[in-house]
């Protein structure tokens, strides 16, 4: 078959037979894969729920409040055990790391004092910014049991009470800065609701 | 045409990363393990085996002039796919990737073979070459992914072998280069070799 001519009506059609059949394949796609998406978010976020709560009976995902703060959403999530609140998980954010955002899942008791911390998502440097995880290094046990009211969260290096990770000051302040952001926006809001 | 010999070619001879120096900016970019390597390379793969399948196929109905915009989109369709996928079933991996998958569809080894080799040769050369040239890449990312994780963090796929740190430099963007760069001048010894 020879070579179609570069003729303008040949053109137009071609690209628009083109990017219709494109469109067409990639709305189904969409459309198929949109539910696993939705599920592995959901399980991902459970899954941090669960790592910074203790245990509870209830469906923290289903009971969710917002608050819009610097840009982006921060997201409460009450966990409870009967009718006892037993811990609240705030997704919180930080745009200062050493790669841009991440996003962390802070545990508050419902007096303010953090119960456990666990990354979300971050793109930061394999084996130095990473150290944030929890099965990386003990960076976050430090903030386990602490009252952000008296302790305060800032590096050393910042005249605050957190010990950096090794070589990853940036992160560290980043992260810093995402529980910091936490704790204000959940010490505003535990007056009013819960 | 030898089809074991388009294959092979794509692994040391036409080797993307080592020979074409193409697609560079994922290869330093993600290569910061051996599982980020791999996944990666895997992902170019199929979009590279995929398009090649399809420009070969329509080939002839597209005109001269307009052929570079409408390989575009069709590489762009199987990335996005592959976006999709690897969202909803792997959400690790796409975790690890994010950033680079959609970058694929400006890889220059993708729209390369599409243009200089697909859209010329018949439709199970193109795919054949997409096979070894993604699986060419695949080998690179993978080996320089592995030498920056053992000399850098000290692990292989993940694996931990020594405790604390090791030389950091090379899971930093500078260690990416020197790594490239000796594992380039290792590739080329080979090559000499052979010729």
């Amino acid at each position: 078959m020879a070579k179609k001519e570069s003729t303008f009506l040949n053109m137009v059609l071609t690209l628009f037979l083109v990017t219709l059949v494109a469109a067409g394949l990639l709305g189904s796609v969409y459309s198929l894969t949109k539910e696993p998406i939705r599920l592995a978010e959901l399980k991902r976020k459970n899954e941090a729920i669960q790592m910074v709560v203790p245990a509870f009976d209830n469906e923290p995902s289903q009971e969710v409040a917002k608050k819009y703060v610097d840009g982006d959403t921060l997201y409460f999530y009450t966990a409870r055990k009967g009718d006892e609140v037993t811990g609240i998980a705030v997704e919180t954010f930080t745009n200062e790391g050493f790669s841009g955002k991440f996003k962390l899942m802070v545990g508050f008791k419902p007096d303010g004092t953090i119960l456990d911390i666990a990354v979300i998502s971050h793109a930061e440097t394999p084996g130095l910014g990473d150290k944030m995880e929890q099965d990386k290094s003990d960076f976050s046990a430090q903030f386990k049991g602490k009252d952000p009211a008296t302790f305060r969260l800032s590096v050393k290096k910042d005249r605050g009470d957190v010990d950096a990770i090794t070589a990853s000051t940036i992160t560290s302040r980043a992260y810093c800065d995402a529980v910091q952001r936490a704790y204000d926006a959940f010490i505003n809001l535990s007056t009013s609701d819960f | 045409m030898d089809q074991w010999k388009n294959f092979s070619k794509g692994f040391i001879k036409e080797n993307a990363v080592f020979s074409l120096f193409l697609g560079l900016c994922p290869t330093l970019g993600v290569t910061t393990s051996a599982v980020n390597g791999l996944g990666m390379g895997l992902a170019t793969t199929f979009v590279l085996v995929m398009s090649n399948l399809v420009v070969s196929l329509v080939k002839n109905v597209i005109p001269n002039k307009v052929r570079i915009p409408a390989f575009i989109v069709i590489i762009a369709s199987f990335v996005t796919i592959v976006e999709l996928v690897m969202k909803g079933y792997v959400p690790v991996l796409f975790d690890a990737l994010g950033l680079f998958i959609p970058l694929i569809v400006v890889n220059c080894v993708v729209l390369g073979r599409a243009e200089a080799f697909a859209s010329k040769n018949s439709t199970w050369s193109s795919v054949v070459d997409g096979m070894g040239m993604g699986l060419g890449f695949t080998m690179a990312l993978t080996i320089l992914g592995a030498v920056r994780e053992i000399l850098g963090s000290g692990a292989f796929f993940g694996m931990k072998m020594i405790s604390g740190d090791a030389m950091l430099l090379f899971i930093l963007p500078p260690g990416a280069f020197i790594a490239l760069g000796y594992l380039i001048l290792l590739a080329n010894m080979l090559k000499e070799k052979t010729a």
